[in-house]
C-alpha cells in the first residue's frame, strides 16, 4: 500500500506495539503529528518541555520493560531531549527518540531550527539514524526498536527529514524482529559454577542487569539454594525484595553497613548485571582484592573494565542463570548467612531514625499503596529513598543512577504512571523539583496520580553535605533562598498541595496524600519542610575502601 | 587473576565497518571520548561495496587495547574486528617525502633510496619526491637517514594490514575469547 512517510512511521510504531508516546510538536514534525491525529490509535502525552517527554519515555520503559518512545521537533526540540537520552543511555534503558529535521533542500544550510542531532547524540545513543529517503524509513524504524531492546539495552534516535514525512512509498507491514540472546559459553559457566561451589562466603551483587533481563525469579533461586546474601546496587533496587532475609540492602557509597561488612568478609563476589561504577566500587583496585570475582554481564566491554574478574560469563542474565542453576547443588552456608543477617539486625537497631526525612520516607514506604512505582530525583532524598523505602518487586523503582540527572523525577513519574496504570510516588528535593516542575502541569492535565514528596530543605543537600565534609562548610551557591510557597504553587497548577512541618503531621498528611492519589484524579504535592542539615549516612568517601565507612559526619 | 600488561606498546586493530557516512566520526569519537589517541588510521572501501576496512594503530597498554576493541565491537557499524599480530600479518605503509635536491645532494639521496628500494616519483630542479612502501619501522629508518637533507613535506598513509594465508578478518567468528 502506498503511504506518506509520516503514516509509515505511525504504522511502524504500531507494529512494535507502541501505545503511548511522550512528546512535543513543532515545525518539522507537523506531518507526523497529523498522521498521529488521523490514525488515532496511539495515546500521545503532551509534556511541558521535551526533556520531560524524554524522562517520561524513560520512566515508562523502566516500569514496563518495553521500549519508551518520545517525539520532538528539530533544533531546540531535539536538543531538549539530550539530557533525557543521556540518562537512558547511562542506565541502559530502551528508548526510541524520534525527531524531525528540515527538508533535504534546506539541510546543511543552517536553516531555521536545523541542528545535527545525530552528531550531538552520537556518544549518548546506542546508535542513531538520519532518514533522508522515505524508502529507508520503515526498515530504519524497525532496526531502531531492535537495537534499543536487544543486547545491552539503550536509547536510539531516529532523525526524519521533513520531506521524508511527506514523500510517498510502498508500505509492507512486518512483524517485529524477535531478539534471541546468544547462548552462554558452557566452559565459562562450568568455571563459574565451580567457583561458586568452592566459595565459603559468597556475596551476590545484583545490578540493573537482573531487572533488564527479567531474571529476578532466577536470582531468588540462586541465593536461596546457595544460602547466599545479596546486596543490590541503586540500579538493582527491586530485583531482590527488601523484605527478603537474604537481602542486605544497597551497596555503594551510601550503602548499608551490612552490605559493607559482607563485602569485606566475603571470599567470592558474584556480580550479576552490574558494572562496578565508581559509586559502587569506590576504589576499583582494592574493591575485590584477595577475593574471587565472578562477573556475569551482557556487555563484554564491562568485563574487566573497572574491576578485574577471575571468571566471567558474557551473556543475558536470564540465559546465564538458567544455565548455571541446574549445575549447582543446594549448599549450606548458614553460618555465613547468619553472620550477615546478624549484622543486618544490629544495623537496624543502631540506625539513626531521628530525622524528619527518615520518618517521612519510611512512613510513606509503609503507607503507600502496595506495588506502585517509586520514583526519585537525585541527591540526598534519592539515597534516603534507596535506603529506607522498601521495594519488593522489580521495575517499581525509577532513579537516574548513572547520569545522576536532577530534574529526572517529574517526567519519569508521569511515564511510570502511564506504564503501570497505577499511581506513583515521587520523592524529590527542592533543588531537583525546581528544574522540571513545569511537568506538574502535565500531570494535572493528564490527571496523573502522583504523590510528590518534596524534601524541602532550602539547600542543595547533597552538595552541601560534601561542602561540610570536604570544603570546610563554605556553602558556595548551595543555599537556595527561594521564596516559593510550594503548596500554593501546586494549587495554582491545579494540583493538591499539602505540607508537613513536623513529625506529628507525618501520618495524617501522608494518609491524605495517598488517599488522594488512590482516587486517580491527579497529583498531590507534599511540601516536607526538613532541616538543611540532615545528612546521608553511612558514607564511604570517593576512592576509599569499604572498611572506612563513615557512620557519622566527619567534617573538615 | 591475571593482570593486564601495563607497558605501553603499539597495537594494531583491524576492522570491517559499514561503508557509509558518519562511521568514521562514530569510531574516532569513541577513541576521543575514552581519552585514547589514534596514532594512525587508514580506511578505504573493500571488494564488498557495503564494507570499508579500517586499520587503526594506537599506543597504549593491554587494558586500553581490549577496552577499545570491545567498545568498537559494540557499535552497530562495526561488523568484524580483531587485533593484528605481527607474526601472522603482513604490515605495509606508504610514504611520500619531498626533500630539497640540488645538483650536489641529488646523487647522495639517490644512493640512499637505492638501498631502501624507494622510488623517485617527482623531480624538479631543486626538489625530489620519494616514495617508499614497507613496514612502518623501515619507513622510520629511511626518514632518519633522509632527515639531514631536510624534509620539505611528507605524508604517511598509516599502516594497513592483512593476515597471512587463508585467514581473513571476515571469517573470524568473534574476537571474544581470544583476548
Amino acid at each position: 500500500m502506498k503511504m506518506k512517510g509520516a503514516e509509515i512511521l505511525i504504522n511502524c510504531l504500531l507494529e512494535q506495539g507502541v501505545d503511548t508516546i511522550f512528546g512535543y510538536p513543532g515545525g518539522t514534525v507537523l506531518d507526523i503529528y497529523d498522521a498521529l491525529y488521523r490514525n488515532g490509535k496511539i495515546n500521545h502525552i503532551l509534556t511541558a518541555h521535551e526533556q520531560g517527554a524524554a524522562h517520561a519515555a524513560d520512566g515508562y520503559a523502566r516500569v514496563t520493560g518495553k521500549t519508551g518512545v518520545c517525539f520532538a521537533t528539530s533544533g531546540p526540540g531535539a536538543t531538549n531531549l539530550v539530557t533525557g537520552i543521556a540518562t537512558a543511555y547511562m542506565d541502559s534503558i530502551p528508548m526510541v527518540a524520534i525527531t524531525g529535521n528540515v527538508g533535504l533542500s534546506l539541510l546543511g544550510r543552517d536553516s531555521f531550527q536545523e541542528i545535527d542531532i545525530c552528531g550531538i547524540t552520537m556518544p549518548i545513543t546506542k546508535h542513531n539514524f538520519i532518514v533522508k529517503d522515505v524508502k529507508d524509513l520503515a526498515e530504519t524504524v524497525r532496526k531502531a526498536f531492535y537495537l534499543a531492546g536487544s543486547g545491552r539495552k539503550g536509547p536510539v534516535l531516529v532523525d526524519i527529514l521533513k520531506n521524508v514525512q511527506n514523500d510517498e512509498c510502498e508500505y509492507t507491514p512486518a512483524k517485529p524482529e524477535v531478539y534471541k540472546p546468544l547462548p552462554v559459553s558452557k566452559q565459562k559457566v562450568a568455571a563459574a559454577t565451580e567457583a561458586i561451589k568452592q566459595s565459603k562466603k559468597p556475596l551476590i551483587i545484583a545490578g540493573g542487569g537482573i531487572i533488564s533481563a527479567n531474571a529476578s525469579p532466577l536470582l531468588k533461586k540462586l541465593y536461596e539454594s546457595q544460602d547466599c546474601p545479596v546486596a543490590y546496587t541503586l540500579m538493582g533496587k527491586g530485583c531482590v525484595p527488601d523484605s527478603d532475609p537474604h537481602c542486605l540492602g544497597m551497596i555503594g557509597m551510601h550503602g548499608t553497613v551490612a552490605a559493607a561488612k559482607a563485602l569485606t568478609q566475603a571470599d567470592t563476589i558474584i556480580a550479576l548485571g552490574t558494572r562496578f561504577s565508581d559509586r559502587v566500587a569506590l576504589n576499583r583496585d582494592m574493591f575485590a582484592k584477595n577475593k574471587t570475582v565472578i562477573h556475569i554481564d551482557i556487555d563484554n566491554a564491562e568485563i574487566d573494565k573497572n574491576v578485574r574478574s577471575d571468571i566471567h560469563v558474557m551473556g543475558d542474565l536470564y540465559e546465564a542463570l538458567t544455565t548455571i542453576l541446574p549445575e549447582l547443588e543446594r549448599a549450606d552456608r548458614h553460618e555465613w548467612l547468619g553472620f550477615c543477617k546478624k549484622n543486618k539486625d544490629e544495623e537496624k537497631l543502631k540506625k539513626d531514625t531521628n530525622f524528619l526525612a527518615y520518618k517521612i520516607i519510611s512512613t510513606a514506604s509503609e503507607m503507600a499503596p502496595k506495588d506502585i512505582p517509586v520514583v526519585t530525583d537525585v541527591g540526598q532524598h534519592q539515597m534516603w529513598t534507596a535506603q529506607h523505602f522498601h521495594v519488593n518487586k522489580p521495575r517499581l523503582f525509577c532513579s537516574s543512577g548513572g547520569l545522576g540527572t536532577m530534574g529526572y523525577g517529574m517526567g519519569a513519574a508521569i511515564g511510570a504512571c502511564f506504564g503501570t496504570g497505577k499511581p506513583a510516588v515521587l520523592v524529590t528535593g527542592d533543588g531537583c523539583f525546581n528544574m522540571n516542575m513545569n511537568e506538574l502541569s502535565t500531570a494535572v492535565t493528564q490527571g496523573t496520580p502522583i504523590a510528590i514528596l518534596l524534601m524541602d530543605n532550602g539547600v542543595l543537600g547533597m552538595v552541601r553535605q560534601w561542602q561540610k565534609i570536604f570544603y570546610g562548610r563554605r556553602f558556595s551557591q548551595t543555599t537556595l533562598e527561594k521564596k516559593t510557597d510550594y503548596v500554593k504553587f501546586a494549587e495554582s497548577f491545579g494540583a493538591k498541595g499539602l505540607r508537613i512541618e513536623n513529625e506529628s503531621q507525618v501520618q495524617g498528611v501522608l494518609k491524605e496524600a495517598f488517599d488522594y492519589i488512590a482516587k486517580g484524579e491527579g497529583p498531590v504535592l507534599v511540601d516536607c519542610r526538613i532541616s538543611p542539615d540532615e545528612n546521608v549516612l553511612p558514607m564511604i568517601k570517593p576512592g576509599m575502601t569499604y572498611d572506612t565507612q563513615l557512620l557519622k559526619m566527619e567534617e573538615n | 587473576m591475571a593482570e593486564y600488561k601495563k607497558d605501553p606498546k603499539k597495537n594494531t586493530i583491524a576492522a570491517l565497518v559499514s561503508n557509509k557516512s558518519g562511521v568514521l566520526t562514530r569510531i574516532s569519537g569513541l577513541f576521543a571520548r575514552r581519552g585514547y589517541n589514534i596514532e594512525s588510521l587508514s580506511v578505504c572501501a573493500t571488494e564488498d561495496p557495503e564494507l570499508s576496512r579500517m586499520t587503526i594503530v594506537l599506543i597504549g597498554d593491554e587494558y586500553m587495547l581490549y577496552q577499545m576493541i570491545k567498545q568498537m565491537d559494540k557499535l552497530d557499524d562495526v561488523k568484524k574486528i580483531g587485533c593484528a599480530d605481527e607474526l601472522d600479518c603482513v604490515y605495509r605503509e606508504l610514504l611520500l617525502v619531498k626533500v630539497p635536491a640540488t645538483a650536489e645532494t641529488r646523487s647522495q639521496i639517490v644512493e640512499i633510496k637505492e638501498i631502501y628500494k624507494a622510488k623517485v616519483v617527482d623531480l624538479s630542479p631543486d626538489t625530489m619526491i620519494l616514495e617508499l612502501t614497507g613496514i612502518p619501522t623501515k619507513l622510520d629508518a629511511f626518514l632518519k637517514v633522509i632527515e639531514p637533507y631536510g624534509i620539505i613535506e611528507m605524508q604517511r598513509t598509516g599502516v594497513t594490514v592483512l593476515a597471512r594465508g587463508r585467514h581473513t578478518l571476515k571469517d573470524r567468528d568473534c574476537y571474544g575469547d581470544n583476548i
